[in-house]
């Protein structure tokens, strides 16, 4: 019975693992919908881009290979060099900030003032023409990512936990990676609300959100923002798809994980960061407990719909989500 | 009132300077609608400056061109002796430029406080980096701004709502932090989009002690447009008054009572 009650922890505690990541993604959503009302379809494939080109970076990877050497009948695959995971990072971000700059350039800035749903459609063709760029800069095939991060069970947790249960029991089986992924998600919340709580362009941020026209009477560029925002989102999609990409590698399935922030947000709230968190570790704890419980009894697999159908009775009985702003419309 | 050239003494014993902002023959169209037909007129230093006219006159219109939101087809604006190129309203912002809404745009979700500190954003010179450390310089920055806008704060009378958030506050609260905001930028110009309209004899007795003591204190101009005849008269040093776009009369306010056009457009041939 015991053992039965620890292995629903261990259940629960790597639920909790699974739904940071899952939170991951959906800060990113939050964080571009706050500031600038816009569903980011693009969030997940902007996540496995920033992980494509991390991998492309550290080892080597002659961009638009495939392109260049049809083009011109040469057959260059790699430079030959290795790039230090930390410099790769930070080549990476860069390259988030310019696509960032781009997306504010050639697309929204054209939108402003267009009714939600446009910028919507508008980012849905943006993730598709970002997958097919990734697929053609870097390849499409399955890619290791290893930036250093510690992996595999910890023995650590293993060895001081064993002593809760039976002789059966040998302590809770915990990814290292996971720990690393939580700690990480922790630190990159507390970072971006105090940014965007204290500091004068997080305040800049929060007004442009709230009212265009005062914010330009107060003397702040709204393409400023809007780049800062989207730098922000390639910021922890970048850190979401290292999460991702080290945990089960860098594939094009990654930008499918997107659809799984969405319950999340709906959950969370679209507007609220702490929601996200919460909604994340909320799908993730739900997902495994369910599949642990019930998923035997009625022939598992039930983690590929869980979130969904969790999701959908939130709609019904809380539409705003657990932390979103409550929609109250005055007559 | 002798001397125009560099400026003028009231007859309350203000001393008005040179002009500051000049606007040449501006002509604004929407389509085939003429907004403002060729006006010219100018801000002195110091001063209060009034527009009026009726409805639709283009009064809001003009005051959205000088502060950047709308761009007249014909005509220059004229900054501190320096024509003034196209501008984004956030650069005009930062020329030192603040203003007001007619309907209140203010951050509702936010702090009345950070409402008014987000009026310093263009005097805060630390960069991002600075910033995303918070450290040292940022801090710093951040306490020095703090206490200039305490003290707009405390000189608008309404400590006792810094923490609400704006969503939750009465109309003419409303209107009063939003200046407080606008004043908060220190600006050299500051517009006002009607600024006591939908209040009650009260909150315009407030809002015009407002106005005259800002322009005291401060030695701030001020441009502002209303609806409410005898608030004008009172407050401003000189009007202009517009009417279908065109300006009919520009003077003191005695001058435009007197002004047979005004009279005959705007103040109503029925009264006599």
């Amino acid at each position: 019975m015991t053992d039965q009650f620890l292995f629903g922890v261990e259940v629960v505690l790597n639920g909790l693992m699974a739904g940071v990541l899952y939170a991951l993604v959906a800060l990113g959503f939050v964080l571009i919908f706050k500031a600038s009302g816009i569903f980011n379809y693009a969030q997940g494939v902007m996540a496995l881009f920033a992980a494509l080109t991390l991998v492309g970076i550290m080892e080597g990877q002659v961009p638009f290979a495939h392109l260049i050497n049809a083009i011109f009948g040469t057959d260059v695959h790699y430079f030959g060099w290795n790039v230090p995971a930390l410099a790769a990072i930070l080549l990476t971000m860069i390259l988030m900030v310019f696509f960032a700059w781009a997306v504010n350039h050639f697309v929204m800035r054209h939108l402003v003032n267009q009714e939600p749903i446009i910028l919507f459609m508008a980012t849905i063709g943006l993730a598709y023409f970002l997958e097919g760029v990734g697929d053609l800069m870097w390849g499409s095939e399955i890619k290791k990512l290893d930036v250093g991060l510690p992996q595999g069970a910890s023995i650590w947790v293993e060895e001081n936990t064993a002593f809760l249960g039976s002789d059966n029991f040998f302590g809770f089986f915990i990814d290292k990676l996971d720990m690393v992924a939580a700690l990480v998600a922790a630190v990159l919340v507390i970072a971006l609300v105090a940014f965007a709580q204290y500091t004068k362009q997080g305040r800049a941020m929060r007004a442009v959100a709230d009212d265009h026209q005062a914010a330009l009477s107060v003397g702040i560029s709204l393409n400023f923002i809007w780049v800062l925002v989207w730098s922000l989102a390639g910021f922890v999609a970048l850190v979401a798809g290292i999460m991702w990409g080290a945990k089960s590698g860098v594939q094009f399935s990654l930008s499918l994980i997107a659809l799984k922030a969405l319950p999340v947000l709906m959950l969370g709230g679209f507007t609220s960061i702490p929601g996200a968190i919460v909604g994340g570790l909320i799908i993730g704890v739900g997902e495994k407990l369910f599949e642990f419980t019930i998923g035997p009894m009625i022939g598992g697999a039930t983690e590929n719909w869980f979130a969904y159908v969790l999701a959908l009775l939130f709609l019904v009985f809380r539409p705003q989500g657990l932390f979103g702003e409550k929609i109250i419309e005055r007559v | 009132m002798k001397d125009m050239a560099d400026g003028y003494i009231t007859e309350d014993g203000r001393k008005i300077g040179g002009v500051m902002m000049e606007m040449k023959n501006i002509t604004l169209r929407f389509g085939g609608v003429v907004a403002i037909k060729d006006i010219s007129f100018d801000i002195r230093e110091g001063e209060i400056r009034a527009i009026i006219g009726p409805n639709g006159a283009g009064k809001s219109s003009m005051l959205n061109v000088i502060s950047g939101f709308y761009h007249p087809q014909e005509g220059e604006v004229w900054f501190h002796g320096k024509k003034r190129p196209s501008m984004k309203p956030y650069q005009v912002a930062q020329q030192g430029i603040a203003r007001t809404f007619q309907n209140i745009a203010l951050f509702e979700g936010m702090t009345v406080l950070d409402n008014v500190m987000t009026g310093r954003l263009t005097h805060m010179k630390t960069n991002m980096f600075q910033q995303a450390i918070w450290w040292g310089k940022a801090q710093a920055e951040e306490t020095a701004q703090r206490e200039k806008v305490e003290k707009i704060i405390d000189f608008l009378e309404i400590q006792h709502i810094r923490k609400t958030p704006v969503g939750r506050l009465p109309y003419g609260l409303k209107k009063r932090v939003e200046l407080a905001r606008a004043l908060a930028a220190e600006p050299k110009l500051l517009l006002l989009d009607e600024p006591m309209a939908g209040m009650n004899v009260e909150e315009k007795e407030d809002m015009s002690r407002f106005i005259l003591d800002v322009n005291d204190e401060f030695s701030t101009t001020i441009a502002l447009i209303e609806h409410d005849m005898g608030v004008v008269m009172d407050l401003s040093d000189r009007v202009v008054v517009m009417d279908y776009g065109k300006k009919i009369g520009d003077g003191t306010p005695d001058e435009v009572r007197n002004n047979q056009d005004v009279i005959d457009a705007y103040l109503g041939v029925a009264h006599d």
